[in-house]
């Protein structure tokens, strides 16, 4: 066991899955020399070659669009596209050719990438560097979609993702990549060295997709979150002295619908809380989910507690993504109702 | 200072030669005659080889005579067997078409005009080379023998169509016969090409990959994504762009081509192109060997732009007759792909009209008995020909939760 960041850890993975398997490879805009605009990939060009590692041109399109060419062929492609808010000109490929190759061709080509992506605000990277997308892959047919929130879940998932013969969306919650953030704006981050989810084995494991994790138990209300919301959740429920059980779900597609089931049969309430903008939103499917599956063990309306539903704003960014005070006011509401 | 003068720009909509009811007329085109453009030697560098992507490579002549340098040395078994593989595309071309007047399917997509482009080409291809189609290529599959039977069994969408009654009519696929799995949305398989041709070199086996897209969606950012690509990793693979001069009611104007040449596209990204008449079946087997030949040494990718013209509509769901001439193909000044390979094969004494009448009839003749086959088994809208459940599945490899309860929704 050694701790490592987030970061850390995904490098750690992709040079697990390098050293077992030539057919895995991985490429990106500033990914290859450079290791990365966040480091994910350091080392990986000079341990693995630059045929394994190497730098992309500026165009998502063509990175996705030859990775879906490369994983037909047969092999395992990891692509990094810099910011999940440049994915946009890879969706066309994501959505209508990597999710559906599968599908159209009768099992005859199969698509095992991954595709990695920064995603999330909180670091002042404004409109174009702070968007949670999540919600737009997990609505596409032929699509996992993995959100890990620390370092040993990091390596676990995408080791998984990796290995998964479908292509799986990997959205990387940059604000937790050095620390988790919990959105106490009056204390300092800490760092990963001081979380137990730090510690990070050096070799090979894998965490299975479709599997949420209770990272908080309680009795009173449910909390279900992924990512960098699952830090501030957990502070929320701290702060607000409820017995709140919180929910890391870890994979939005497929969703691990038991653990929910399971959490609010038990609390009889639910708040749900992502970055994302609120309409349409992956809460909106949660919320249906379970009113679905737990309506008549409900106690109070499901509440969400999300991004609002406007860009990101640049200066404002403390007041937009969901803090542990916004997060307790609902918490209290759902209480009281 | 600045004058700004009012009424100094002509917002250009370029317009198409000739619209229904106008006389096509092409006489005041000019090409390069056959023969008359020289072969570069294959490791020749990109540089010295624009000039070929704004010329006309052609090897016959109008009369059916092999000239130049890049006349090809095919045997005339070889040629025969290609003129075969023409006329079973033509005769499948004319029945599915008329099967899907007859209700038996929803759409079909003929290729009648352009059945050189599919059928040299693949016969200048290794047969396992991949290849990363349109939805016009469906000569490449009959050059390489797929059952027939089977194509027509994804056209009705039937209880045999190996696409499981999921895609439309002609979206065919097979990795056994190295064809991708076709997509409707254009030029997305132009940079999965290029990462097929990459891994390919990555992994060193020696097949190359080969795309087609129209003139018209090289406009799509798909394809200067494809070319960025394959121009940077020097991808083994051939980019073919088709100018049949028409997608759909939007003449080639539309997508740039008054501006230049299709293979023009290539000067910028450095990677070699050659405009060659795609009607010309000894031409286009040339280039195409030319290219995978480069290919094959490690020298990168080739663009061709095949010249030729859409004789057909764009699918049974268009009406050509409301954008263009209806002689217009008649008037098109390359003729036609394979009466142009039968006086060739004539003029060498190794055919002969009654030849070509017994061929053309037993091409009508294997897909008849192929349309037999097939619509024994079902054409599409017979009920039952697909469970209900198989709908759920090959979305994931292994069927996910949600998905096993709408299948138990569905009923299945």
């Amino acid at each position: 066991m050694t701790s490592m960041t987030m970061i850390q850890a995904l490098n750690s993975a992709l040079d697990v899955m390098m050293s077992r398997d030539s057919k895995v490879l991985t490429f990106g805009e500033d990914v290859g020399y450079f290791g990365g605009v966040f480091r994910v990939t350091e080392h990986l060009q000079q341990k693995y070659g630059a045929k394994r590692c190497f730098d992309a041109p500026i165009n998502e399109c063509g990175i996705a669009a030859t990775a879906i060419g490369m994983a037909a062929y047969g092999l395992r492609p990891v692509i990094e596209i810099q910011f999940a808010d440049y994915m946009y000109p890879a969706y066309d490929q994501i959505v209508s050719e990597a999710a559906r190759i599968r599908y159209r061709s009768a099992g005859d080509y199969t698509v095992p990438m991954t595709v990695r992506m920064p995603y999330g605000g909180g670091i002042f990277g404004g409109q174009t560097h702070s968007q949670s997308p999540e919600a737009l892959f997990t609505h596409v047919a032929g699509l996992k979609t993995v959100i890990p929130a620390t370092p040993y879940d990091a390596k676990g998932l995408l080791i998984s993702a990796i290995e998964d013969d479908d292509p799986v969306i990997f959205l990387e919650p940059k604000r937790v990549y050095n620390g988790p953030f919990d959105g106490r704006r009056d204390k300092p981050v800490q760092p990963w060295s001081k979380h137990p989810a730090s510690e990070v084995p050096e070799g090979y494991y894998a965490i299975p997709l479709g599997k949420a994790q209770t990272v908080r138990e309680g009795g009173d209300l449910t909390v279900l979150a992924y990512g960098t919301m699952v830090h501030v959740a957990l502070a929320a429920a701290e702060d607000s002295g409820i017995d709140a059980e919180v929910i890391d779900l870890r994979t939005l597609v497929p969703v691990d619908v038991e653990a929910i089931v399971k959490s609010v049969t038990k609390t009889g309430r639910c708040v749900i809380v992502h970055e994302a903008t609120r309409t349409s939103g992956y809460g909106a499917e949660l919320t249906a989910l379970v009113q679905e599956h737990c309506f008549y063990q409900l106690e109070a309306p499901i509440e969400r507690v999300t991004g609002y539903d406007t860009p990101y704003p640049h200066a404002l960014e403390w007041e937009y993504f969901p803090t542990p005070p916004r997060i307790i006011k609902a918490m209290r509401r759902v209480m009281e109702s | 200072m600045t004058v700004r003068r009012a009424n100094a720009f002509d917002l250009h909509v370029p317009a198409p030669r000739a619209r229904p009811g106008d006389k096509p007329d092409f006489s005041d085109w000019s090409f390069p005659e056959p023969g008359d453009t020289p072969r570069p030697e294959v490791d020749a560098p990109a540089a010295e080889l624009r000039d070929f992507a704004y010329g006309l490579i052609r090897v016959l002549d109008l009369g059916g005579s092999a000239q130049g340098p890049w006349a090809p040395r095919l045997g005339a078994d070889a040629l025969r067997r290609a003129m075969k593989s023409m006329l079973l595309t033509r005769a499948f071309d004319e029945r599915m078409h008329r099967a899907q007047r007859q209700g038996k399917t929803s759409f079909y997509m003929q290729c009648q005009g352009e059945e050189a482009i599919s059928i040299a080409q693949a016969t200048a291809l290794a047969p396992d080379d991949m290849c990363f189609p349109s939805y016009r290529q469906q000569g490449i599959l009959i050059a390489r023998g797929y059952p027939l039977v089977d194509m027509m069994h994804q056209i009705y969408s039937n209880r045999l169509d190996p696409m499981k009654g999921r895609q439309l009519p002609v979206m065919y696929s097979s990795k056994k016969y190295g064809f991708f799995t076709i997509s409707g949305n254009l030029a997305t398989q132009v940079p999965q090409a290029v990462g097929w041709a990459m891994a390919s070199a990555y992994s060193g086996d020696g097949r190359i990959a080969a795309a087609w897209l129209g003139e018209g969606s090289t406009a799509e950012g798909d394809f200067h994504a494809a070319m960025t690509f394959a121009g940077v990793y020097r991808a083994p693979v051939i980019v073919n762009v088709v100018n049949n001069q028409w997608a759909i009611s939007s003449f080639q104007g539309i997508a740039g081509g008054e501006n230049t040449t299709f293979a023009a596209r290539g000067v910028g990204y450095g990677v070699p192109a050659l405009r060659v008449d795609g009607n010309d079946f000894l031409a286009v087997y040339a280039v195409t060997q030319w290219a995978a030949e480069r290919a094959r040494s490690n020298l990168g990718p080739t663009l061709i732009e095949h010249f030729t013209y859409r004789a057909g509509p764009h699918s049974t769901s268009d009406d050509p007759a409301r954008y263009r001439p209806a002689d217009e193909a008649r008037a098109w000044p390359l003729g036609d792909p394979i009466e142009r390979l039968k006086a060739h094969l004539v003029g060498l004494g190794e055919w002969s009209e009654e030849q070509h009448r017994i061929a053309q009839e037993e091409a009508i003749e294997i897909v008849r008995a192929a349309g037999r086959d097939a619509e024994k088994v079902g054409v599409l809208g017979v009920e039952g020909a697909h469970e209900i459940g198989s709908m759920f599945e090959d979305v994931y490899k292994d069927m996910p939760w949600h998905l096993k309860r709408q299948r138990e929704e569905a009923g299945a």
